[in-house]
């Protein structure tokens, strides 16, 4: 436990002062600002920071953690060198990653809405927008740090990471769009939650998207979603699937990194 | 007090295809200086490896003060290994660093900062790791595996890239640390360096325990008057099993 806690805070003060975490937070900053401003809307800025968010954090978290991870190595085998325990180390480090992204991105994200003050409604979809970022950074940096971890070349490693986001992001969307058009002539409401599932970035989406007036606009699907996310069990099982997404990434690392030769 | 420091019986370990550690046998004894010599790609640095636990051997056992280290842990406060690349997170600072590895092994131990003065590390250590140069986080490399008076030190090319002065000082201070009777298992491509430290030698070749004995045993078994010569004909003879 004490050695979880004293890697998680020298990687994390590490990783805060690193040009490219501060540069994450200054672009969040200055996105949610110029759209504040432009919009003069927190409503309308927060349905346009949910696709920022949605395509931004998971890139991020997975590429910036890939390669830290990476340059990371020497340091790692320096750790393990001392009286450590390998499962402690892992936790520490991971959680050394995540929290400083979480941290970038709240900061970046909240601050300007801090600055122009907001009425109560925007502050819970705030919230629900800090909290996709988070479940979303936990769970591509715990997939960053399986890959790192896995991959013993840098290259194929920082490939596979990308070919990763790719795959849920547009490979994913394209692969859901097709297999609707083809099997419109179905039933397809379980199919497609059960699909949406299957990506930690669709259930986040959905799950925001759902708390705007624009639901209504995603028609008889939207209606099943809201359906499905409206009721305990709904609510329950997309959690549960949010979680796994980081359990899995996390506990399949840790077997790795248990075994691993440095 | 245990005579032999680490035992190492029928070690292997295998990447892939290639079997960098086959079935090796060596003993390091208590209180003295023991170079791993071989050409690039012989298994030094793996073997180094595997005595602190970063690479798990596939077969055979390794014993420090003769308890079995596969699986341990607390072990290793007892080592300060100063490893071969000194990359360290670079927005730490060497203060930081050393206080991390202070928290790590928990402060039992009383601090040797002998290192650290006489490498004139002050200032440096309050800057970012990232504006160092090379010889000066060497510096710092070296001086956090001397800094918890550990009883065995485990050195991969440990003047790589240090100055003349800094690595005569690390030198003596190895020297000086085997006079109040600790352990060295030093690895380096340079054999005249060696050849001031080392009391024993071992000779790995394509991963295979080739010699190993005293430094002069080894001179006199290949007729050789420098450790760079001998070296040089076990080499060039290729696998010679020296009755040691």
């Amino acid at each position: 436990m004490n050695t979880i806690f004293k890697v998680l805070k020298y990687q994390a003060r590490d990783a805060v002062r690193s040009r490219w975490l501060i540069g994450y937070a200054i672009f969040f900053g200055l996105v949610t600002e110029g759209l504040l401003r432009f919009s003069g809307d927190p409503a309308k800025t927060q349905l346009s920071l949910v696709s920022v968010v949605l395509f931004v954090v998971p890139l991020v978290a997975i590429v910036f953690g890939t390669v830290y991870l990476y340059n990371a190595r020497e340091f790692i085998e320096l750790i393990l060198a001392q009286p450590v325990r390998r499962r402690q180390t892992y936790t520490g480090l991971y959680l050394g990653l995540a929290l400083p992204m979480v941290l970038a991105f709240a900061v970046g994200l909240g601050f300007p809405f801090l600055l122009h003050g907001i009425d109560a409604p925007a502050w819970n979809t705030l919230v629900a927008l800090l909290l996709a970022g988070t479940v979303l950074t936990g769970a591509f940096s715990a997939i960053a740090t399986l890959i790192a971890v896995r991959c013993e070349d840098r290259l194929r490693g920082l490939g596979t990471a990308i070919a990763v986001w790719l795959m849920l992001t547009v490979v994913y969307d394209g692969l859901v769009l097709f297999i609707l058009a083809v099997m419109s002539d179905y039933p397809l409401e379980k199919a497609t939650l059960a699909m949406m599932m299957a990506n930690p970035i669709d259930i986040a989406r959905v799950a925001l998207l759902l708390r705007f007036d624009g639901a209504a606009m995603m028609g008889y699907t939207g209606a099943v979603f809201l359906k499905f996310f409206g009721g305990a069990w709904g609510a329950a099982i997309a959690i549960t699937a949010l979680m796994a997404w980081i359990a899995g990434p996390v506990a399949l690392g840790m077997r790795a990194f248990q075994r691993k030769d440095f | 007090m245990n005579q032999l420091k680490i035992q190492i019986s029928g070690l292997s370990k295998r990447f892939g295809t290639t079997d960098v550690l086959r079935t090796i046998d060596l003993v390091v004894r208590t209180g003295r200086v023991i170079a791993i010599v071989g050409p690039n790609g012989a298994g030094k640095t793996t073997l180094i490896k595997s005595i602190l636990g970063l690479t798990r051997p596939d077969t055979g056992r390794i014993l420090f003060e003769g308890a079995d280290v596969i699986g341990a842990d607390a072990y290793r406060a007892r080592i300060g290994y100063m490893p071969q690349i000194a990359r360290f997170p670079e927005n730490l600072t060497g203060a930081e660093l050393i206080r991390m590895l202070k928290d790590l092994r928990g402060g039992a131990a009383e601090l040797d900062t002998e290192l650290l003065q006489s490498f004139e590390l002050g200032t440096a250590l309050e800057k970012p790791l990232r504006v160092l140069s090379g010889g000066t986080r060497q510096k710092v490399n070296a001086a956090m595996a001397f800094l918890f008076s550990p009883d065995l030190l485990v050195l991969d090319e440990p003047t790589a890239g240090l100055d003349p002065l800094a690595s005569s000082i690390l030198k003596d201070k190895i020297l000086a640390d085997r006079g109040s009777g600790k352990t060295a298992v030093v690895t380096s491509h340079i054999m005249n360096e060696l050849e001031e430290l080392a009391d024993d030698v071992a000779f790995l070749l394509d991963g295979r325990v080739a010699f190993v004995g005293t430094l002069d045993e080894l001179k006199r078994i290949t007729a050789q008057a420098t450790l760079e010569r001998a070296v040089a004909t076990m080499m060039t003879r290729g696998w010679v099993r020296a009755a040691a």
